[in-house]
C-alpha cells in the first residue's frame, strides 16, 4: 500500500444536463506534486471543488491518510488540511491582505475585537519562512496579481495546510514569476507539504510534477511518471488525438499601415496611467501579437481603441483618419471588430436569442432593418448562415438563447460575427480562453484566415504560446507602453519574459 | 440669526433620528449585499405598532408604555424584514421589487389594521417623550444650546446605537464577514463563512432599526400614526448613498437632510423663513437631495455585491 | 413555452395573493367567501360597474405600460405617480385655461400630459444617465416634488369656488368624459382614455418588439455592457426610456384627472403609480399582460368600496392583496420551481 495522503475514489458528480465528474479515481502520495492535467471543461476544477467541499458528490468517497473523511464545506476542509488556491483569487479588494487570510478564522482579543495585530505578525513570519514576500498591511486592490496569489497561499499556510491545491495558477504570472511559484512549490515540498496542481499546460507538468492524472470528458485516461512521458503523448492523452501545436502559416508580406497609435495616454478606473505614451502600428496582412502580464494596460488599450474608454492623450488613426475620439459605432462602421476578453459580459446578450446577438452591431443597417423596424427574415437568414460557416452548435439554432450555448460555440458565434463584419482591422483578445482544443485550433485557423486575405489582426493574448504561435511580429506591452517588437521566429520565449518582467521593476524576485 | 438657529437645532436633531436609525439599517443590509429599499414600509410597521402598544397599554403601565411600545416597534421591523430577506436570500427575488412589495404591503395593511381598531386610520396617542435639558452640559456655551437642550432620551439611545454600530461593524469578526459577504460574497463563502445566515442578519437588523425609527418619529415629534412617513425611508436611503455606507458618514448625511427638512417644517413660526414661497422650503429636501446624489455620484462606490443575487450552487 | 411559464406564475401570485385577503378577512371575523363575492360583485355585477372597473383599468394600463416599459430596459423607476400628478396638473391648466371645441382640446391636453410626464420621466433618466444617480431615489424625490408642486399650485391658480383641497371642475368641453360612452355604461366614469390606453399597449407592443429602438432598450435592460460595446448609445437609451415611460405615466394622469374624476385633490399621492409596479410585475412587463392585470387590478379597485359597504372590511385589503400579489410575483423564482419540477416529472413519463 502507497502512502497516499488523499485518495478520492469513484466520484461522479452531475451538473443539470452534463456529466463533469465520471467515476473518477486520483491519489496523492505524500511529498508528491501531482498533476491533473485536462482541457478546459474536461472536470478538473470539479473534482477540486469537491475535494475543497465548495461541492458536494453524488457518489464516492474521500480518503485522508487512508482515513475516510466527509468534507461537506471550506472550513472541514481548511480542518482537515487542505487549501486551495483558487484560479479566480478569492479576496476582497478593499481589505488588507491580513483581514483576507483571518476571515472566517478570526483570532480574538477580550473575546470579542478581531486581534489583527497578532494574526499580522504570524502572516509576516510565514510570509518569511516560506520567501513569499508579502505585506500583511497592503490592500489588496493596491498590489500585483503575482502577489494577490502568493496571499492565496499564505490563507493556506495560515491554516495549517497540508495538501494545497493550486488551480491553473500560472494563468496570471509572468515566465520569471513562473519560476518564482515552481521554487515556493519545491519549498513547500520541503517543508513536508503535498501538491495537486490542476493545469492544461503541459510545459509546466514537464517542468515540475512528479506524476500527472488525465482526465477527459469526466473520466480518468490514465495516470503517468511525468520523467518518463513527453508533451506529445500527454497531450495524446488530454484530447483523445494526435494534437499539432502549430498552426499552418505561410511566410507573408504585410503591406500598408492600417492602425497608428501615437503618444497614447490612458487612464484606468482607479485614475492610474494605465497606458503611457503608447505607440504601436499594424500593417495589412499580419498578425501583430500583444504580449504581456495582465494589468499592464492591455485591457485599457484595447478599451480606447474601440472606443470604450476616453483616451487622455495621443492620437489613434485608422486607414489615415483620426479616430481617437469617435463613437463605438462609427468606429465599427469604418471597419474595427472586436472579439472581447470576456464573451459573456461584453460580447452576448446572453437573455437574447442567437439571432438577435449576431446583429447586434449592425441591426440598424438594411436589410436588418428599414425605416425603424426590424425584418426578422433578413436576420434569421443572415443568423442561419453564419452559424453554418463558423459551426456554431445550438440546440434551437438561430432561435436559441445566447445562453444556452456552450462555451466554445459561444466564442465561435462571436468569431463568426466579427469576421462577417469584413473589417479591416480585427482585434482579437483572449480569443480562445476556456476553450477546448478543438475550438482552440478553429479560432486560430479563421485568424490566419483573416490575415492571408490580407487584413490585419491585433492579438492580443495572456498565453505566450499563442502569441509565439500565431504572430508575424509580437509586441510587447509593460507599464502600459510598449517594451519592444520583436521577430517571433529569432526570440526566445525567456527574453520575451524578461522584456514582460520589465515591468516588475521595484518588486524583489 | 443665531437665535433662529439656536432655536431650530434641537428640531433639527429631532427629526434627523429616524432618519439615523433607518440609514444604519440599510447600512447593515446593504453591506451585507442586500438592497433594501423597504425601509420606507418597515418604518411605516415600526409607527403602527408602537402606536398601537403605547394605546392599549399607557392607562396600566404610563411612562413604561412608551419603552414597550419602542421594543414593540423594533421587533414588528424585524419580523416583517423576514418577508424581504426570504424573497431577496432564498428565493433570489430581484431585491428592489422585493422591497418595493414590503412597502406597499406595510403601508396597505397598517391602515387595514389601523382601520379596524379606530375606524378612521389613524392611531393618535397622547403620551410621549418630553424634550429636556441635558444637565451641567445644557450650560457650556455655543454647544450646550446647540446640542443638549430640548433633546429626547431617543436621541442619546440612537446615538449610542450608531456607536455600537461602528464597532461591531469595523472590531468584530461579524462585522468583517459582514463587511466580506457585501463585497465578495464567494470568498466568504470560500472562507466558511455562512453568507445566507449574515445577510439574514443584515437584513433583520435593518428592519429592526427601521422599525425603531418608525416608532421614534411617533414617541417624538409626530404623536399619531396616520398610514405614512413621507418619504423618510427613501431619504434615509440617499442618506445612505450620499453618507458613503459609512456610519459617520451617515451622521452627518442624516443630520443635513434633518435640517433641510425642519427649516420647512418651523418656517411658518420663524419670520425669515417665513417669506419664502412654501413649495420651495417642501420641496427642498428632496431638490437638495437629488443635488447631493448627483454631486457625489463620481466618488460613491456602493459594496461591490449588493444588489446582486447570490448562488452558492455557482461556487 | 415562455408564455405559460409567466401565466402560471402570475396566476399563482394572485391565488396566494386572494388567500392572504381571506386570511385578513377571517382574522378580523368576516365571512371571505361573502367578502370576496361582495368585492368581484361590485366590479362587476351590472354595466355601471363594469364601465367603472374600465376606467380604473384604464388609469392602472399606462401606469402599468409606463413601468414595464422601464423595467424592460433594466430601470426601477417608481415615479409614475409624481408623473401622474404632472400629467394631470398640466391637462388640468390647460382644461381651465383654454377654451376651444372638444375636438381641439383633448388632443391638445393629452400632448400637455404627454410632455409633461415625459420631462418628468426625463430628469431622472438624465440623472442616471450622466450622473449614475440611482434611478429609485431620484424617481421619489421627484414623486414628493411633484406632490408639493401641486399642493402649492392648485390652491394658488386653480382652486375651486369653495374647497382650497381641490381645483376647479373641469368643464365639459375638457374632459374626456363623452355623452356616447357615459350613456352605454350607464352613468359610469368610463371615458375616452380607454381607448388611448388600448393604443398605447398596442403602440409600446409594436415598439419593443418589432422595432429597432425596442431591441437597444431591451439589449440595454439585458446586459448594458454588451449594449454598449455594440456601439449602442447607453445613456442616452436610459434617458430615452424613462422619458417614454414618464410620457405614458403622464397620460395616465390625464385620463384619471380630467377623465374618470372632474378634478385635482391636492395632499394625495396617486396610489395608481405604485399599483403600475404590481400590474407590470403581475403583466411579466409585456403589454398583453398589463392590460389583464390592468382589468384585474380594476375589478378589485372598484369592487373594495362595494364590500367595505356590504361587509365592514375596510376597503384596504385591496390594496393588501395587491400588494401581497406584488411580493409573490416578485418571488416567482418559487414558482419556477415549481413549474419545471412539474414539467420535468412529465418530460420523464414521456
Amino acid at each position: 500500500m502507497d502512502d497516499y495522503i488523499v485518495e478520492m475514489l469513484n466520484i461522479t458528480k452531475r451538473f443539470p444536463g452534463i456529466l463533469a465528474n465520471d467515476d473518477i479515481s486520483i491519489q496523492l502520495r505524500k511529498g508528491e506534486i501531482l498533476a491533473l492535467l485536462g482541457e478546459n471543461g474536461a472536470g478538473k476544477s470539479t473534482l477540486m471543488s469537491i475535494l475543497f467541499g465548495l461541492y458536494k458528490a453524488d457518489s464516492g468517497s474521500i480518503r485522508l491518510k487512508g482515513r475516510e473523511v466527509h468534507i461537506p464545506n471550506p472550513n472541514v476542509a481548511n480542518e482537515l488540511g487542505i487549501g486551495m488556491v483558487h484560479q479566480h483569487f478569492k479576496l476582497v479588494h478593499n481589505f488588507t491582505v491580513t483581514e483576507n487570510i483571518v476571515l472566517g478564522l478570526e483570532p480574538r482579543k477580550a473575546g470579542i475585537v478581531v486581534d489583527l495585530k497578532r494574526a499580522a505578525e504570524r502572516i509576516a513570519r510565514l510570509s518569511e519562512t516560506y520567501g513569499l514576500n508579502v505585506d500583511p498591511w497592503a490592500r489588496i486592490e493596491d498590489i500585483t496579481v503575482g502577489m494577490q496569489q502568493r496571499v492565496e497561499i499564505l490563507k493556506m499556510l495560515y491554516r495549517d495546510a497540508e495538501v494545497l491545491i493550486f488551480d491553473e495558477p500560472t494563468a496570471v504570472l509572468t515566465p520569471q514569476e513562473i519560476v518564482d511559484l515552481m521554487a515556493i512549490m519545491r519549498n513547500l515540498l520541503g517543508e513536508g507539504k503535498s501538491i495537486i496542481l490542476i493545469t492544461h499546460k503541459l510545459k509546466e507538468i514537464k517542468a515540475i510534477a512528479d506524476r500527472c492524472t488525465v482526465i477527459r470528458r469526466g473520466k480518468v485516461i490514465g495516470t503517468v511518471q511525468v520523467s518518463e512521458t513527453d508533451e506529445a503523448r500527454m497531450a495524446e492523452m488530454m484530447v483523445g488525438r494526435a494534437v499539432s501545436f502549430s498552426v499552418e502559416k505561410a511566410p507573408r508580406e504585410p503591406g500598408g499601415v492600417v492602425l497608428d497609435i501615437e503618444g497614447l495616454n490612458v487612464l484606468s478606473a482607479r485614475k492610474t496611467h494605465a497606458v503611457a505614451d503608447l505607440s504601436l502600428q499594424v500593417r495589412y496582412g499580419e498578425i501583430l501579437g500583444l504580449a504581456g502580464v495582465d494589468g499592464n494596460g492591455q485591457t485599457e488599450l484595447v478599451e480606447a481603441l474601440t472606443g470604450l474608454r476616453k483616451a487622455q492623450s495621443g492620437s489613434i488613426r485608422l486607414k489615415g483618419a483620426d479616430i481617437t475620439n469617435a463613437p463605438v459605432r462609427a468606429r465599427i462602421r469604418s471597419g474595427i471588430a472586436h472579439i472581447p476578453e470576456d464573451r459573456q459580459r461584453r460580447g452576448l446578450v446572453l437573455d437574447y436569442s442567437m439571432e438577435d446577438n449576431l446583429v447586434l452591431e449592425i441591426y440598424g443597417l438594411p436589410p436588418y432593418s428599414r425605416r425603424g423596424f426590424l425584418d426578422r427574415k433578413a436576420i434569421r437568414a443572415h443568423a442561419d448562415k453564419l452559424m453554418g460557416d463558423f459551426d456554431v452548435r445550438a440546440g434551437e439554432g438561430s432561435l436559441a438563447a445566447a445562453r444556452s450555448l456552450s462555451g466554445g460555440n459561444q466564442q465561435k458565434a462571436i468569431v463568426g460575427r466579427e469576421i462577417d463584419h469584413d473589417p479591416d482591422l480585427l482585434v482579437a483578445v483572449q480569443p480562445t480562453r476556456g476553450l477546448d482544443v478543438g475550438s482552440i485550433e478553429y479560432i486560430h485557423k479563421r485568424l490566419v484566415e483573416q490575415r492571408d486575405r490580407g487584413k490585419a489582426v491585433l492579438l492580443v493574448s495572456l498565453e505566450l504560446d499563442e502569441i509565439m504561435d500565431l504572430s508575424d511580429r509580437i509586441a510587447v506591452i509593460s507599464h502600459g507602453s510598449i517594451a519592444g517588437v520583436l521577430d517571433p521566429k529569432s526570440v526566445t520565449e525567456s527574453e520575451i519574459g524578461l522584456m514582460m518582467a520589465g515591468s516588475r521593476k521595484g518588486e524583489a524576485q | 440669526m443665531w437665535d433662529m438657529v439656536a432655536r431650530i437645532f434641537p428640531y433639527a436633531v429631532a427629526y434627523s433620528m429616524p432618519l439615523l436609525a433607518a440609514s444604519l439599517g440599510g447600512l447593515f443590509s446593504e453591506r451585507s449585499g442586500v438592497v433594501n429599499i423597504g425601509l420606507e414600509g418597515l418604518m411605516v410597521v415600526g409607527n403602527f405598532v408602537c402606536a398601537v402598544t403605547i394605546s392599549k397599554l399607557q392607562p396600566s403601565l404610563g411612562q413604561g408604555a412608551i419603552w414597550i411600545g419602542l421594543a414593540a416597534a423594533a421587533l414588528s421591523g424585524l419580523a416583517f424584514s423576514l418577508l424581504h430577506a426570504v424573497a431577496s436570500i432564498n428565493l433570489s427575488a430581484n431585491q428592489v421589487i422585493s422591497g418595493t412589495a414590503i412597502n406597499m404591503v406595510s403601508t396597505a395593511l397598517t391602515v387595514f389594521l389601523a382601520r379596524t381598531i379606530t375606524g378612521s386610520g389613524n392611531v393618535h396617542i397622547t403620551l410621549g417623550f418630553v424634550p429636556f435639558d441635558v444637565p451641567v452640559l445644557s450650560g457650556i456655551p455655543i454647544l450646550g444650546p446647540l446640542l443638549f437642550t430640548k433633546t429626547y432620551v431617543t436621541t442619546w439611545l440612537l446615538l449610542a446605537i450608531l456607536l455600537l454600530s461602528w464597532f461591531v461593524l469595523y472590531k468584530t469578526p461579524f462585522g468583517l464577514r459582514l463587511r466580506a459577504c457585501g463585497e465578495h460574497p464567494q470568498t466568504a463563502d470560500a472562507a466558511g463563512v455562512n453568507v445566507y445566515r449574515i445577510r439574514y442578519a443584515g437584513v433583520l437588523i435593518s428592519g429592526a432599526l427601521a422599525g425603531l425609527a418608525g416608532g421614534t418619529i411617533l414617541v417624538t415629534f409626530s404623536g399619531e400614526f396616520n398610514g405614512t412617513v413621507a418619504g423618510l425611508g427613501f431619504l434615509a436611503l440617499a442618506a445612505l448613498i450620499f453618507g458613503k455606507w459609512k456610519p459617520l458618514g451617515i451622521l452627518g448625511a442624516t443630520f443635513f437632510f434633518g435640517f433641510a427638512a425642519t427649516l420647512a417644517n418651523v418656517s411658518q413660526v420663524v419670520p425669515l423663513l417665513a417669506r419664502i414661497p412654501g413649495i420651495v422650503l417642501k420641496a427642498f429636501p428632496y431638490v437638495v437631495t437629488l443635488l447631493a446624489l448627483v454631486a457625489f455620484s463620481k466618488t460613491t462606490q456602493g459594496p461591490r455585491a449588493a444588489g446582486e443575487i447570490y448562488d452558492a450552487g455557482k461556487r | 413555452m415562455k408564455g405559460f411559464k409567466d401565466l402560471f406564475t402570475a396566476l399563482a401570485a394572485v391565488f396566494l395573493g386572494l388567500a392572504a385577503g381571506a386570511i385578513l378577512m377571517l382574522a378580523i371575523g368576516s365571512n371571505p367567501l361573502e367578502g370576496f363575492a361582495y368585492l368581484f360583485r361590485g366590479g362587476l355585477m351590472n354595466v355601471e360597474r363594469i364601465g367603472n372597473t374600465l376606467a380604473t383599468a384604464t388609469t392602472l394600463t399606462l401606469t402599468g405600460l409606463a413601468m414595464a416599459f422601464a423595467f424592460r430596459t433594466g430601470l426601477f423607476s417608481i415615479g409614475a405617480s409624481g408623473q401622474m400628478l404632472v400629467g394631470g396638473l398640466a391637462a388640468t391648466a390647460l382644461g381651465l385655461g383654454l377654451h376651444l371645441p372638444k375636438a381641439a382640446m383633448l388632443p391638445l391636453m393629452l400632448l400637455a400630459a404627454t410632455a409633461a410626464g415625459a420631462a418628468w420621466g426625463f430628469v431622472p433618466g438624465y440623472l442616471k444617465a450622466r450622473f449614475n444617480v440611482h434611478e429609485v431615489v431620484s424617481t421619489i424625490m421627484l414623486n414628493w416634488i411633484a406632490y408639493w408642486t401641486v399642493y402649492y399650485a392648485v390652491p394658488a391658480y386653480f382652486k375651486a369656488e369653495y374647497l382650497e383641497t381641490e381645483s376647479a371642475r373641469i368643464p365639459e368641453y375638457a374632459s374626456l368624459k363623452v355623452a356616447w360612452l357615459t350613456r352605454l355604461s350607464q352613468g359610469s366614469f368610463l371615458n375616452l382614455g380607454i381607448f388611448v390606453a388600448l393604443a398605447c399597449a398596442v403602440l409600446v407592443a409594436i415598439v419593443l418588439n418589432r422595432t429597432t429602438l425596442g431591441f437597444e432598450l431591451k439589449a440595454v435592460g439585458f446586459n448594458r455592457h454588451a449594449a454598449e460595446f455594440a456601439g449602442i448609445d447607453v445613456p442616452r437609451k436610459m434617458a430615452l426610456s424613462l422619458g417614454i415611460s414618464g410620457a405614458l405615466a403622464g397620460l395616465a394622469g390625464a385620463t384619471f384627472y380630467v377623465g374618470y374624476a372632474v378634478n385635482m385633490q391636492i395632499g394625495v399621492l396617486p396610489s395608481q403609480g405604485m399599483d403600475g409596479v404590481a400590474v407590470a410585475l403581475l403583466g411579466a412587463n409585456s403589454p398583453l399582460g398589463v392590460v389583464l392585470s390592468a382589468l384585474f387590478f380594476g375589478i378589485l379597485h372598484s369592487g373594495k368600496g362595494f364590500m367595505n359597504a356590504m361587509t365592514k372590511i375596510p376597503p384596504e385589503i385591496g390594496d393588501t392583496i395587491i400588494a401581497v400579489i406584488i411580493y409573490f410575483a416578485a418571488t416567482s423564482v418559487l414558482f419556477t420551481r415549481v413549474w419545471d419540477a412539474i414539467t420535468a416529472r412529465k418530460r420523464r413519463k414521456a
